[in-house]
């Protein structure tokens, strides 16, 4: 296991930044935490880089306890803080170099190279960063993140800001990292987070209130499935409803179904239109959104 | 630890600021020693450097301080702090690299007063009569001060985000030690009594001591233990920047 929180919390006062989070995850894993803000994602992500200290619990990263090796264990983690900060009166290439003195790395000329490469900065390179967009800002971040080549990686925030172009590329590179590496990936853009993740980790005021995969994310959600329909025809759905399931007439031609299982009502819908002989349109559907779920989530722990 | 004073090093010589800051201390020091006339060497019947070394402490309390004053205000304003705190590095390396780039810097601000020392050697008459012993103490005397300041210096610089406040706090505290307890032994109400122990809490006791060409381990000891004092204080404002 690289990664491995046990029971730790933080506390600022009174209040539990992070309460009692446990979780572990391995290489080749790309961990979406979640939340809303102030949920306890960016304490929890210094705690792991050692930035912050737990006030109880422990970190454990590569089976060797946080807090007894710092210093050393720190060579084994990238991270790119929230804010992103880098060195605004430094060339791109001269702010790598400065990472790999730090890192201690030899031939930082081949390794500066790849990573220039590996997140799209060749164009800009000889750039000054005070003179880059926030996308490619954001870029030079991941790069000294990556640029040790460590076995956890800590991305606070990678894509927000992003225009939609950057977005596909980012997304594509932390997906290729993860193949290797114990990503934990904490945002906002809860679509990008199911897009990327292998798996879930939510946070709520401090606490952990679900771990698990994609799938099951969804599945915790009593939320309907939204079935939109059009036919040809004026045409009468009522006999197809189920148990549960509600209708909204659109119009005399298109409805809106709400259902649990929307596998079942499309092809219900299908056999419907045969049987009847009336033409299909239009039909598309609307899963629950993730919003929805994460809503639910949360307000559950409250 | 390279890592870290080459880029404060580098940093500073590639903005204009750095070179207009150097460019002031030496001219304001060039100008006392050898254009006024009522501190010239020039108008001085004696070869010697004193106008050099008794106004460098006054002008090393301001030039010091505004030199350090970004060391870590300018990285906790931009968040690059954090940036370090989690990169492989212990505090002690980070502070110490940030302590020996800007003592450099004092260094190299220095180096070109020794064509100060070459220029009076030349003028003596005869030539090369100066006390050149008093001179080199005086030298260790200065770079003992620089020593101290540029400790204080980071220290204030860590105490804050913002860089004028840093400045400001280097040079009181920088004054502080300095004069304050010189002046304070001053007080009738010392007279006989304290008023040499207190005087001996001061910078300015030591200095003037090695600045007459007087080099003992008594003040090497005592510059050293204070910017030793002042680099653990940093330390302790990094550790709690570590929320």
């Amino acid at each position: 296991m690289s990664l491995h929180l046990d029971a730790v919390s933080k506390y600022y006062g009174s209040q539990a930044a992070v309460a009692d989070v446990s979780f572990e995850a391995s290489a080749g894993q790309i961990v979406g935490l979640l939340g809303p803000n102030g949920a306890g994602k960016s304490t929890t992500m210094k705690m792991i880089c050692g930035y912050v200290t737990p006030d109880n619990g422990t970190v454990s990263i590569l089976g060797k306890e946080l807090s007894n090796s710092k210093i050393d264990l720190r060579k084994h983690i990238g991270y790119l803080p929230e804010s992103n900060p880098l060195y605004e009166d430094m060339y791109i290439k001269e702010f790598l170099r400065f990472a790999c003195r730090v890192h201690k790395l030899s031939n930082w000329k081949p390794r500066v190279e790849r990573v220039v490469e590996m997140t799209g900065l060749t164009l800009e390179q000889h750039k000054l960063i005070n003179q880059l967009s926030k996308g490619y800002r954001q870029r030079v971040g991941i790069a000294q993140a990556i640029l040790h080549d460590p076995e956890i990686l800590i991305l606070d925030e990678p894509i927000s800001g992003l225009d939609p172009n950057q977005l596909v590329e980012i997304r594509s590179l932390i997906k290729t990292l993860g193949e290797e590496k114990t990503v934990i990936f904490s945002s906002h853009i809860l679509q990008e987070v199911e897009q990327i993740c292998d798996r879930l980790l939510v946070l709520n005021q401090g606490q952990l209130v679900m771990d698990g995969s994609v799938v099951e994310f969804h599945s915790t959600s009593s939320g309907k499935a939204q079935v939109f329909v059009r036919f040809d025809k004026a045409v009468d759905l009522s006999m197809l409803l189920k148990e549960g399931d509600e209708m909204i007439k659109e119009s005399q031609l298109s409805f809106t179904l709400l259902t649990h299982n929307p596998k079942k009502l499309k092809e219900d819908l299908f056999d419907f239109a045969v049987n009847k002989s009336v033409r299909i349109s239009a039909l598309t559907e609307k899963a629950s959104s993730v919003e929805d779920v994460f809503k639910e989530l949360t307000a559950k722990s409250e | 630890m390279r890592a870290i004073f080459l880029k404060d090093l580098g940093s500073f010589f590639s903005s204009l600021i750095g070179y207009i800051v150097l460019i002031g201390f030496l001219l304001i020091l060039g100008l006392i020693t050898w254009v006024f006339p009522d501190s010239s060497i020039l108008e001085n019947p004696y070869a010697q450097l004193d106008p050099l070394f008794s106004i460098a402490p006054l002008i090393f309390m301001f030039l010091i301080p505004a030199l350090t004053m970004r060391s870590f205000a300018e990285e906790i304003n931009r968040g690059t702090i954090e940036l370090l705190f989690t990169k492989p590095i212990s505090d002690i390396k980070l502070v110490l690299a940030k302590y020996l780039a800007y003592l450099s810097i004092v260094i190299l601000a220095l180096i070109p007063t020794f064509i100060y020392y070459y220029s009076v050697y030349e003028l003596g008459a005869p030539k090369g009569n100066l006390d050149s012993g008093a001179i080199i103490g005086s030298y260790i005397g200065l770079f003992l001060l620089a020593a101290v300041y540029v400790a204080i210096g980071i220290f204030s610089s860590a105490l804050t985000k913002n860089q004028i406040s840093a400045f400001v706090v280097g040079c009181f505290l920088c004054f502080f030690f300095t004069w304050f307890f010189d002046f304070v032994s001053t007080l009738p109400m010392f007279y006989g009594s304290l008023d040499d122990l207190i005087e001996q809490l001061g910078i300015y006791y030591h200095y003037s001591a090695l600045s007459k060409g007087l080099v003992t381990w008594k003040d090497v000891i005592y510059f050293l233990s204070i910017t030793v004092y002042f680099i653990a204080l940093t330390l302790q404002v990094l550790k709690s920047k570590r929320v």
